[in-house]
């Protein structure tokens, strides 16, 4: 990816809004670790999960836009771009555990988190380095920027 | 017998000294008009991403024409990639994503491969390039099949003129006029004019420079076989130095050394040759440079390192977004400091060339060549000046020129007709000067425009002009341009979806 600090935040908001909401759609009746919790109950975490991601995105997009300065090339290369699910998640999840996360009374089990937050990330992931390219034919020359 | 050219139909002395010319000026000079709303000069790789755009936007190929002296548009970048040592199945330095046959960029080359050869290999090394492999790059073939599927697919061989473009003109009341010089035999008058709104002009690199004492040695002592260029066939240097040991000078620190050097180690490793090498670097690079520590390429044993010609962001990230609101000093500034001879650091060159070093047939130093003479045994001797004020001779079989070094852009005489006549002007690098959108500033002439766009246009506002992607970018800015002036419909997310299905499928439109 060869991201500007816009074209980052634009990018991540648009994939989790379309490519991230039709995945949580999709995924959310057979996580598991769900256990009594009505059906309605559990989008409801899962919508407040995908919003939190790109609510706090934007911070974490500040942090790496600074730090691909250091980079000669200036670019964002699509290892980092997967990889960075590890920290995101690991501070979405504290957050979820200190319940300081508003929208929801009691953060999810474990397993429900991870696998929708990994399934999530992966398909947004995907989409980003190839088909996005597809509708949006000046996406990548503009630096992930779409509007 | 060889027929002469007609003499009908030529340039007057009148048309000549006119910069702007009016129908009646052409008639009166006996040259045929065709009227052609879309024009491209040159027909190389620019000429066709660019009629690949429109023809994805939707103009029909009765509306475009390509003026050129070559049969297919890879024909010149595959001339100057197999002699400078990357035949088909080698590979070249661009981006995955890359693909001057397919405007989205997707599926990348790397993807295309991994489908072919049943082999996730490909997938793995652009997944983890550049951190824990080299960058991926395409072979030259896969370049070359698919710019001819795409070409059969948009007709591009409906819209080839063959012949020798000489000038273009503006026109009064509006749009140009390109003169073509057909080939002998294929028309009744020495001169065509094709009469457009628009033109395109991909040139290509407007000539190749020798480095001064080169050129001065080849002249002086007419001898073309012991000096020799990269770009210019020179598979008997190879040849000799399997019959018998020898030492080669190499000059240059950019990929066609590298690729050159390849080849020169590649030899000697397969056929047990003894070749020496001597490497003499212009600027020796010793570590990481650059003007501070957000601005720093790695380098070292000589070598500035750098996955492609240019910083990756320029094709689309910070660089290319910071470098369109640069004009003069401050552009050629950035310029400055993102420039500089480099090469990739690949993995395979490295232990090649420690080798080297590690069993003394490898030497790279700094120098400045004053002069390169024939010694009584007929070699070449070549003075070289180190910076530390040092003179010493080295005595070889044959010396490489690598530098690639470029001529000014007023060796072309399209391009020099156009500065004289037209209004086009220079960029802060010397080349010709181009809008955002890549019209050619100054050249506008009434509800036509004049667009250029490849290596001439080094300079502006963008700078990967001369690489596929860049190419690409140009071919989009000049589309969407194009499509504001109602030439052609601008290419929504709907439409642009409906069309890569159709270049999915290979269906032709």
């Amino acid at each position: 990816m060869l991201p500007t600090l816009s074209g980052r935040i634009q990018t991540r908001l648009f994939l989790l809004a379309t490519v991230g909401l039709v995945v949580t759609a999709l995924i959310v009746p057979v996580l598991p670790g769900a256990g009594s919790a009505a059906l309605g109950d559990r989008y409801r975490t899962g919508l407040v999960v995908l919003a939190s991601v790109a609510v706090l995105g934007v911070c974490w997009e500040l942090l790496y836009h600074f730090l691909m300065q250091f980079r000669w090339e200036k670019d964002w290369p699509t290892l980092f771009g997967l990889l960075t699910l590890v920290p995101e998640g690991l501070l979405l999840w504290g957050l979820l555990e200190l319940d300081v996360v508003p929208g929801i009374t009691a953060g999810p089990p474990a397993a429900t988190f991870w696998i929708h937050f990994a399934v999530v990330w992966l398909a947004v992931w995907l989409v980003a380095n190839g088909p996005m390219r597809v509708p949006f034919v000046r996406w990548r020359f503009r630096g992930g920027r779409l509007v | 017998m060889r027929s002469s050219p007609p003499s009908r139909g030529d340039l007057t002395p009148e048309l000549l000294q006119t910069s702007q010319w009016t129908d009646e000026l052409l008639h009166g000079a006996g040259i045929p008009v065709h009227d052609i709303p879309f024009v491209t000069v040159g027909g190389g790789i620019g000429s066709f991403v660019t009629l690949d755009y429109l023809r994805v936007y939707g103009v029909p190929t009765g509306s475009l024409r390509v003026l050129s002296n070559i049969d297919t548009p890879w024909e010149t970048y595959e001339y100057l990639t197999r002699v400078s040592q990357i035949p088909r199945p080698e590979r070249i330095r661009s981006d995955s994503s890359s693909r001057p046959d397919n405007l989205w960029g997707f599926p990348s080359y790397a993807l295309e491969e991994a489908w072919r050869d049943k082999s996730l290999r490909h997938l793995r090394q652009v997944a983890t390039e550049p951190i824990f492999d080299d960058y991926w790059t395409p072979r030259a073939g896969t370049v070359f099949q698919n710019l001819e599927r795409e070409a059969k697919r948009i007709s591009y061989w409906d819209m080839l003129v063959k012949g020798q473009v000489r000038m273009v003109r503006r026109r009064v009341g509006g749009g140009y006029f390109t003169v073509l010089t057909p080939p002998e035999g294929l028309s009744a008058t020495r001169r065509v004019a094709f009469r457009s709104r628009y033109v395109h002009l991909a040139i290509g690199y407007p000539g190749l420079r020798f480095l001064p004492d080169l050129q001065d040695f080849r002249e002086r002592y007419q001898d073309y076989h012991h000096v020799v260029n990269a770009y210019e066939r020179h598979e008997h240097v190879y040849e000799t130095l399997k019959t018998r040991p020898g030492v080669v000078v190499v000059r240059g620190g950019g990929i066609v050394a590298s690729r050159v050097l390849q080849r020169l180690m590649d030899d000697r490793e397969k056929y047990g040759l003894q070749t020496q090498i001597l490497h003499i670097f212009r600027t020796f690079v010793t570590g990481s440079h650059g003007p501070g520590v957000f601005m720093r390429r790695r380098g070292g044993d000589g070598w500035a390192y750098q996955g492609f010609n240019y910083p990756k962001s320029v094709w689309g990230g910070q660089l290319k977004a910071q470098m369109r609101k640069l004009d003069g000093e401050d552009r050629a500034k950035l310029y400055k400091n993102m420039g500089g001879t480099n090469t990739p650091r690949r993995r395979r060159w490295q232990q090649q060339m420690a080798k080297g070093r590690r069993e003394n047939w490898y030497h790279a130093f700094q120098g400045v060549v004053d002069k390169v003479e024939p010694s009584p045994d007929n070699r070449l001797v070549s003075h070289v000046r180190s910076d530390d004020g040092q003179l010493r001779q080295y005595a070889s079989d044959f010396i490489i020129d690598c530098t690639g070094l470029e001529a000014d852009i007023t060796e072309h005489r399209v391009l020099a007709d156009l500065l004289q006549h037209s209004g086009a002007g220079r960029n802060p690098l010397g080349r010709l000067e181009v809008e955002r959108h890549f019209e050619v500033k100054g050249t506008a002439s009434g509800d036509g425009a004049l667009y250029a766009s490849g290596a001439a246009t080094l300079g502006g506002y963008f700078p990967g002009v001369d690489t596929f992607l860049g190419l690409q970018i140009a071919a989009q800015e000049i589309a969407d341009d194009l499509a504001r002036r109602g030439f052609c419909k601008k290419l929504g997310p709907l439409r642009s979806t409906s069309q890569w299905l159709k270049w999915a499928r290979n269906k032709a439109i």
